[in-house]
């Protein structure tokens, strides 16, 4: 009896990486039977239907193309624009850099030491963050909010749905798993190395992630043995949250994101993982993806990287603007336009026509319905909720924007967005457009 | 006649040729002033210079003729207030010549003259100007001090001293903008006043060397200002300052200006702003918001557009792009990109008329859209090669399983 009442706590324990502290309390917000009709529909899949129409209720994509339309459905007709699924940000620091952008609101770097994966960027997520409703206006229905670059292991990422709400609990995407934010290059050795601390250099950076792995594994190994264990006075390892996130990693619970720019650094880290045998989820920023395309396609990796920027610092001295096209090239690629910014996460939709363009100018020939993978079921694979968000396929959740026009365009805009089937933007609807508790009653809404 | 149907014929053959005469035809031509756009239009260019723009000119035989197909033509674009050969790049402070910090000396420096440290060889000018690019405001930026130097217009050339019209002078007036002011928006008027103050004839508060002094006070005769703010109150400030001092000022950032639009109208003051700034920021940019630029064109204020990147200043093109979207009319967005910086910072004319410099971008498409590329970039006459490091480094991964390393490919 006593045994019994011991180990089922300690059992919990164990398995800490999979049940859910701070657990979400999202719930989608009131929403009816809507029919869009007329619309060209690019699913996110690849997929194009001009002239279309589809149907979302219950919060699931019920039917695109043709099928039985229930009699309360709403229309609305939506001939001349453009439909896609909800727009997905795999790196956002919203909520966690919030605007205003003053000290007190530096919330995502625990920059006190390399190694912080015991840190989450979800109690750092500021919810009255006004770029939250900004990006929802750019059409943004999921978004992954990171810690910053500083460390070798920065932390845990948390999946976000683009809700207003009041706490991050009511925002957290359900059963989304973490993500575990990690960089390589400059920065960790930059930060460090100014204050004479390892690491200093890259091989330093390399150094210390091995040392934490060895660390994580010795965990997963103690944790393992104690409960394969018979004993009767058995004694549990001490819990530790940094190496929790670091064991959940090894395990594949938690999705690694690495920050790496250089293609040299990324072959690198690709065979670490393979050294402690986990699998690894994303390259961000990438800024030389495109030397390593076809290694990248190779190994299942995905890369999100930005459409155009470059020369801020050293390691991001070789972008090109195709770099997001080339990486989308190989079979069996995931290219992802990702933002990494309050401003460009409002127009992911233009981030992914530039680097449309770019790939078609020299002969790529990438349509609209391929590059809208890049900002929907790429990044939704990315972060592990492709089974439920990221295209416009029966049974998933209905997070759609109507666009005005091709939103591969300066001139697009997003005119309805809806996620889990709820309308909660409408750029015709002040009624419908969210004003943050902070920007309440400013000048902004004041003046206007 | 030497007629070229497509600008990739032109590419392959042109490599930073000598100037030429040149003949553009079938050109829609946005002149970049007065609203102006030209159907089917030829432009002809001599000597480096627009010499005639008619329906139909007719060329000799020597001439080398660029077909445009119809497709738009504007005035090489503003690429905004960078510091382009002055950091090559950003974080390496080795590379970076654009301000300084704890300098020995006590004072500011409005002597502190950037253009001596450009370098017409970086990498950023062919990268920039093969996007339509053609000159920009190099900018002392925001070092410690109220003022932050001097600069001035740079045309994207490649010359050594291609710098055009009056000199810049460089003003931080927005709170906490510079180390050494302690840290009140108020000090920054406190010491631009005593500054200002020492030029009176008499006065001697050692806030400026004689230099620095003489160079102050040719600027408020022959210079412009620009004033670093965003705030709508510290906008006022600047346009009382100007008018105490009877100096032509710009405001950069602007991102509250449409609240006083009328004000500056009134006063001429022009604005350079990021039409993408939308967010509070910060505490001075509460009413920032994506028609900046439609309210203040609307009420008459000049307005410039500016990307706040310097590497990635080709994105000033979606700036003003946005700024459309958003209810500026595409004409003045590309007499914002072309013709106005020039008339406001004392430069040659960019507007496309006779006798202007033949700076000419022909466009795949709307000159503001995101999807359109510049397909040809004409400098002085020059038939640019439309190559840089990046497509260089784009060719050469470009290529499928070359048999030899990629440092054999040399594109």
């Amino acid at each position: 009896m006593l045994k019994l009442l011991t180990a089922a706590p300690l059992l919990l324990l164990s398995v800490s990486v999979l049940a859910e502290p701070f657990p979400s309390t999202y719930a989608p917000l009131p929403s009816s039977p809507t029919l869009i009709t007329g619309a060209t529909i690019l699913t996110g899949d690849g997929g194009r239907i001009d002239d279309g129409d589809l149907l979302i209720s219950n919060g699931i994509v019920q039917w695109v193309g043709s099928g039985d339309v229930p009699a309360n459905a709403q229309t609305i007709d939506a001939k001349g624009r453009w439909v896609t699924p909800g727009i997905i940000d795999v790196h956002s620091h919203l909520g966690v850099y919030a605007s205003p952008d003053v000290h007190a609101h530096s919330d995502g770097n625990e920059a006190t030491a390399p190694v912080t994966a015991e840190v989450w960027a979800e109690h750092s997520v500021w919810p009255q963050d006004p770029g939250f409703p900004r990006a929802l206006a750019g059409g943004i229905t999921t978004l992954q909010i990171l810690p910053g670059s500083a460390n070798l292991f920065g932390g845990r990422g948390v999946t976000l749905k683009n809700v207003p709400a009041t706490t991050y609990q009511a925002m957290k995407f359900p059963e989304a798993p973490h993500g575990l934010k990690m960089a390589c290059g400059e920065n960790p050795k930059r930060v460090y190395g100014n204050r004479s601390k390892a690491p200093s250099t890259r091989m330093g950076n390399v150094a210390a992630y091995r040392a934490a792995w060895i660390k994580a594994q010795k965990y997963i190994d103690d944790w393992e043995a104690y409960e394969a264990s018979d004993e009767t006075d058995k004694k549990a390892p001490e819990r530790n949250l940094e190496l929790d996130t670091l064991a959940g990693a090894l395990k594949g619970e938690i999705i690694v994101h690495m920050h790496c720019y250089r293609a040299d650094e990324m072959m690198t880290i690709l065979d670490m993982a393979d050294e402690f045998g986990y699998k690894l989820g994303t390259f961000h920023h990438g800024v030389e993806a495109y030397k390593i395309a076809d290694e990248l396609a190779a190994n299942g990796v995905c890369g999100a990287l930005w459409a155009d920027w470059w020369g801020f610092k050293m390691e991001a001295y070789d972008g090109i603007q195709e770099n997001v096209a080339l990486v989308d090239r190989p079979e069996g690629s995931c290219s992802i336009v990702h933002s990494d910014s309050d401003e460009g996460i409002q127009r992911l939709n233009q981030e992914a026509a530039k680097a449309m363009a770019r790939g078609n100018a020299v002969g790529m020939d990438i349509a609209p319905e391929r590059a809208i993978r890049w900002i929907t079921s790429n990044p939704a694979k990315s972060l592990g909720i492709d089974a439920k968000t990221g295209t416009l396929a029966t049974g998933k959740m209905a997070d759609v924007v109507i666009w005005n026009q091709n939103p591969f365009s300066v001139y697009a805009k997003a005119e309805q967005v809806f996620i889990d089937g709820a309308m909660i933007f409408d750029r015709n609807n002040p009624e419908l457009q969210p004003v943050t508790d902070f920007e309440l009653g400013q000048l902004l809404e004041v003046a206007q | 006649m030497k007629r070229l149907l497509s600008s990739i014929v032109l590419t392959a053959l042109s490599l930073n040729a000598a100037a030429q005469d040149l003949l553009i035809t079938n050109a829609t031509l946005h002149t970049g002033e007065n609203g102006e756009v030209i159907e089917s239009a030829d432009i002809l260019i001599k000597d480096g210079e627009i010499e005639k723009i008619s329906p139909r000119i007719s060329a000799n035989e020597s001439i080398t003729v660029i077909d445009a197909a119809g497709r738009h033509v504007t005035p090489a674009f503003f690429a905004g207030a960078t510091v382009t050969g002055l950091s090559e790049v950003a974080a390496v402070r080795e590379a970076v010549d654009s301000e300084y910090e704890d300098l020995f000396t006590d004072i500011m420096h409005p002597e502190f003259d950037i253009r001596p440290a450009y370098n017409p060889h970086t990498s950023v000018i062919p990268i920039t100007r093969v996007e339509g690019f053609g000159y920009s405001l190099l900018t002392a930026t925001r070092g410690d001090r109220s003022i932050s130097g001097q600069g001035g217009l740079v045309r994207f050339d490649g010359g050594y001293d291609s710098f055009e019209g009056k000199p810049v002078i460089f003003v931080e007036v927005s709170g906490h903008a510079a180390g050494k002011t302690g840290g009140s928006r108020a000090v920054h008027w406190m010491l631009l006043k005593q500054a200002f103050g020492e030029l009176q004839k008499g006065v001697e508060l050692d806030l400026l060397s004689p230099i620095g002094r003489d160079q102050l006070r040719n600027a408020t005769k022959n210079g412009v200002f620009v004033f670093n703010a965003n705030r709508a109150a510290d906008i006022m400030q600047v346009i009382k300052f100007a008018k105490t001092h009877n100096i032509k000022a710009v405001i950069h950032g602007g991102r509250e200006a449409w609240l006083v639009a009328d004000a500056l109208a009134q006063a001429n003051v022009p604005v350079m702003l990021n039409a993408l700034d939308n967010l509070p920021a910060d505490f001075d940019s509460l009413a920032a918001r994506l028609d900046n630029a439609a309210l203040l064109n609307k009420a008459g204020v000049r307005i410039m557009f500016t990307s706040g990147e310097t590497h990635n200043a080709r994105k000033v093109r979606q700036v003003a792009g946005s700024a459309v979207a958003n209810g500026l009319p595409l004409e003045a967005a590309i007499a914002a990109l072309t013709s106005v910086p020039a008339d406001v910072f004392g430069a040659r004319p960019r507007a496309a008329k006779r006798g202007a410099i033949a700076d000419l971008v022909i466009w795949s498409g709307d000159p503001v859209e995101v999807t359109t590329l510049a397909q040809l970039v004409i400098m002085g006459g020059k038939i640019d090669s439309m190559e840089s490091r990046q497509t260089k480094l784009r060719d050469r991964y470009l290529a499928i399983d070359p048999a030899l390393p990629r440092a054999y490919l040399k594109p």
